[in-house]
């Protein structure tokens, strides 16, 4: 990912140069604003990182494979979307994790489930939502999210079985 | 000082409580600050050139610009932009809710920041990538295919179903944040 992360920084660097060249001031409060996002979310980003690292901590993935692995039918599917509507896991892990729980046999209906959650809900993160969406708002769209995500990891997983 | 330690009191707080569970002699208690660096660490890795990128589209880009490209009235033009936009993107999710601020001052509608952020929590192009080769092409395509409907079709019903209340806790919660940014 990281070819990913150095286009990235190539484009704000050249962004930057380009803003400056035509206009410093305008630059200057662009930064600034920057930085005072950065700095308007990070106690509610430390805490999700920090309450993160002990989810996964007690949460490992070894207790998420303990209780998806062996469970499959739909009461593995609603605890495959609990867990990932509660853990906050990034990409790099998540996708190996799923990788590993298929092996042990879950089925694609429970790893979508858990994919789609992981990804789309979060239940750990809706203080740091609702301070910009509303509380309304997020909860909302969390909610469609986490109905979308439980059904279509039937269709999913029924897809996976149906198509050659 | 205490203005600091009270904005970054919850932080604190589960700090010293994993150090307790550390004394308590659970390894649980290391593994959490382990897990919590990791992620800290990709944090900063993603975070300045995407704040720094937005700064500059604050500035930069007109109300009025933002409105025609992605406001209330753009069609499918906003949608394609606010999905392409989501999918450029790098970093967790809760990193994107920042931005969102940004794009509804400009104007831009709330369609459009539901289909960006539902775009950037599972569009992004390396994420997809990284998908691909662990679960494999079937997998990743059937889920590609119907998560770009889905966006959009969740994006415009979870508006639909907003209340004025809702509404309301929206527009209010960017005045708060307004009031801390500038």
């Amino acid at each position: 990912m990281s070819w990913f992360n150095a286009t990235l920084y190539i484009v704000a660097v050249a962004a930057l140069i380009f803003s400056f060249v035509k206009d410093k001031k305008k630059t200057r409060t662009a930064l600034k604003k920057s930085l005072k996002s950065i700095e308007n979310i990070l106690p509610a980003m430390l805490v999700i990182l920090m309450v993160i690292g002990v989810t996964m901590a007690w949460i490992s993935p070894e207790v998420i494979s303990s209780l998806i692995g062996e469970n499959s039918g739909v009461w593995g599917v609603l605890i495959a979307s609990v867990l990932g509507s509660i853990t906050l896991i990034p990409g790099f892990i998540a996708f190996p994790l799923a990788s590993n729980l298929l092996k042990l046999n879950a089925g694609y209906t429970q790893i979508a489930a858990f994919i789609s959650t992981l990804m789309m809900v979060g239940i750990i993160t809706f203080p740091m939502e609702k301070k910009f969406l509303g509380a309304g708002l997020a909860l909302k769209r969390n909610l469609a999210a986490l109905i979308y995500s439980v059904l279509i990891a039937f269709v999913i997983g029924g897809l996976m079985l149906w198509l050659p | 000082m205490v203005a600091i330690i009270k904005r970054y009191r919850a932080f604190l707080l589960l700090v010293l409580l994993n150090v307790v569970i550390i004394l308590f002699g659970y390894e649980q208690g290391f593994i959490a600050f382990e897990a919590a660096t990791l992620n800290l660490k990709e944090m900063l890795l993603v975070l300045p050139p995407i704040f720094v990128l937005m700064g500059l589209l604050d500035v930069w880009v007109k109300r009025e610009t933002a409105i025609a490209w992605m406001g209330d009235k753009s069609g499918f033009k906003g949608m394609l932009f606010a999905f392409l936009l989501g999918s450029a993107a790098a970093g967790p999710l809760y990193a994107a809710f920042p931005i969102t601020y940004t794009m509804a001052k400009k104007g831009v509608s709330i369609t459009n920041i539901l289909i960006f952020l539902g775009a950037w929590s599972t569009l992004k192009i390396p994420l997809l990538l990284f998908e691909f080769s662990n679960l494999g092409i079937r997998f990743t395509l059937i889920r590609l295919v119907f998560n770009i409907i889905a966006i959009a079709l969740l994006s415009w019903l979870v508006k639909g179903l907003m209340t004025e209340h809702d509404q309301q806790a929206f527009y209010e919660a960017i005045e708060k944040n307004d009031a801390f940014v500038s």
